[in-house]
């Protein structure tokens, strides 16, 4: 291992794992919240839905679809003067997390729109004519019916969040893209690189197994 | 149990108004299964969503049980739609949840305890026939056996009212009749209401106390299943009746006999109640010098009798046929002359 990859220092190299990790974790339940939050209203206030809203879905609609066209890289960079006025800081794992939610909140919100759009109409028909409150409909009816849609879209944007730590990492959010970058690339050093590189993708096979593991537990269809 | 006085339902739509309910008037008896039948786009669906307050009449009233569902609104509607409930064509359950977790989820809605609703759940799906198939998951099952879990659902609550959304329409002919004598069953012992739209006239002949005919978002003719189908009035409702009573090669066989004999008439006689009872071919052929040719006969049940249809050909001198037509129009049973030969 010390031959093959002469320049790793393994204590700095978990280090920086632990980093992502952190960032990685946080940002996936932050957008799963916000998101899941953010689709339900864009669902609840399209036509024919229980809170039709035209004006409310046009704005929410256009917020979503902003940030979600705004590259990563540049949204980080929008939002400094954002990230400093709420963490005083733009170094550190925690600066990144501002930009790494925002960016994948609207993101995971299309994909939880797009779950509880398939939701049979019929089945939310029913439980209306049973007397069911709107509360009742979120809860028992929209979210657990449209579960393995949400859980395997939570794992795309997970992965998509692990690649976006990593560029974050470059403006010195710190993590395994940090390292790669300041001491792989900027010294030369290509076996730190491809060790960053190598744990990056064990992580992300990591979350597309447990993410299609859970999908094909959850899915009664 | 049920008063729809003059409800209206128009939707405005790019090429003007379409008047999906057109000025309803009617009347259901409780413990009485009533249905309504025609084609579809005749404004049935938007007529029995009107019951539980799932569309709100533009004018006019719905009285519900004593309550007025085109009215309430809020925490009192989900109240009245607690004791109104419904059946779906496409069951509507939900896939996430296994049958037991189905029935449950009206009783959750209501605030039943969770000891309560095991012990509701248990008799639910005995009452259906379902007993062991608690833990199953909706797709393990097949048509019939959702909507049995659709109607232990639907009787969750005890309501006073059930009402049935085309809940046969996606089952097969075998699966439909079990389901249909199920909700004989359930309409017997529990006195329940039943409300039911179909376009199938087998529905309406097979569990229906009365029925309702309905075209172009009005109700043409109404009536008990008996009457309705013993002397149908409108074009339309001639036929829904048909659909039952003749079945389709009726017409090729009848064809058929025409070009074969060229002489004599094809006569339709209908038969109503105790009119089946008589030895009516038999004293034809005895009092008459004729031939009688039986072509195709049917005898159909409803819920308040039964009714039989029989094409025979008759074939003879001109005079013994119009005597032995008249001899049988005397004898309560309907005549019609098909075609002269």
């Amino acid at each position: 291992m010390a031959e093959l990859f002469p320049n790793v220092k393994w204590d700095r190299m978990w280090e920086a794992t632990g980093e992502t990790l952190y960032m990685s974790a946080i940002s996936v339940v932050a957008t799963f919240i916000l998101g899941a939050i953010l689709g339900l209203l864009l669902f609840l206030t399209s036509k024919g839905n229980i809170w039709e809203n035209k004006p409310v879905n046009v704005v929410l609609s256009a917020f979503v679809n902003i940030f979600r066209s705004i590259p990563f890289i540049i949204l980080i960079v929008l939002l400094i003067p954002f990230t400093k006025l709420i963490l005083n800081t733009m170094i550190g794992e925690n600066a990144a997390l501002p930009a790494l939610i925002i960016g994948s909140a609207p993101f995971y919100a299309r994909m939880v729109e797009i779950g509880l759009r398939e939701i049979d109409k019929g089945v939310i028909e029913a439980a209306k004519s049973m007397g069911a409150k709107t509360t009742t409909i979120i809860w028992k009816v929209l979210l657990p019916e449209s579960m393995p849609a949400l859980v395997s879209g939570i794992t795309v944007t997970a992965i998509a969040l692990v690649s976006y730590t990593a560029m974050a990492g470059v403006i010195g959010a710190g993590g395994l893209g940090n390292l790669a970058y300041m001491e792989g690339f900027q010294r030369s050093r290509n076996d730190v690189t491809l060790m960053a590189t190598i744990i990056i993708l064990v992580i992300v096979f990591v979350i597309q197994f447990i993410g299609d593991l859970v999908t094909r537990k959850l899915d009664k269809r | 149990m049920i008063t729809i006085n003059k409800a209206k339902k128009i939707y405005s739509s790019k090429k003007g108004e379409v008047r999906a309910v057109d000025d309803v008037n009617l009347e259901v008896k409780e413990g009485e299964i009533f249905g309504v039948i025609g084609y579809s786009g005749a404004g049935k669906s938007t007529l029995i969503r009107m019951l539980n307050g799932l569309e709100i009449p533009t004018s006019g009233s719905v009285v519900v049980a004593g309550r007025e569902v085109s009215r309430i609104k809020g925490a009192e509607l989900r109240k009245a739609r607690q004791e109104i409930s419904m059946i779906f064509q496409h069951f509507n359950l939900l896939w996430s949840r296994t049958v037991a977790e189905n029935i449950a989820f009206p009783l959750e809605i209501a605030g039943v305890s969770k000891a309560e609703r095991e012990k509701r759940v248990k008799e639910l799906i005995t009452l259906v026939g379902l007993e062991g198939r608690g833990d199953a998951y909706p797709s393990q099952l097949s048509g019939g056996q959702k909507q049995r879990v659709g109607i232990a659902r639907a009787l969750a609550n005890n309501p006073k009212v059930l009402l049935g959304d085309e809940a046969t329409s996606a089952l097969d002919p075998q699966t439909t009749d079990q389901i249909l004598d199920l909700l004989v069953d359930i309409n017997k012992r529990l006195g329940l209401t039943i409300v039911l739209i179909t376009h199938e006239m087998h529905v309406i002949r097979k569990i229906c106390h009365r029925v309702a005919v309905m075209e172009g978002g009005k109700i043409v003719e109404t009536g008990p299943v008996l009457e309705v189908f013993k002397n149908p009035q409108q074009p339309i409702t001639k036929r829904f009746v048909q659909q039952v009573t003749e079945p389709e090669e009726t017409k090729e066989t009848v064809d058929h006999l025409l070009s074969r004999y060229p002489h004599g008439r094809v006569v339709q006689l209908t038969f109503v109640g105790e009119g089946a009872e008589q030895p009516l071919i038999s004293n034809l052929i005895r009092e008459f010098p004729i031939m009688v040719n039986i072509v195709q006969g049917k005898i159909s049940q409803t819920q308040n009798g039964s009714y039989g249809t029989l094409f025979i050909h008759l074939d003879g001198e001109e005079s013994d046929l119009n005597r032995a037509i008249a001899f049988i129009g005397q004898h309560e049973v309907g005549v019609e002359v098909i075609s002269n030969g």
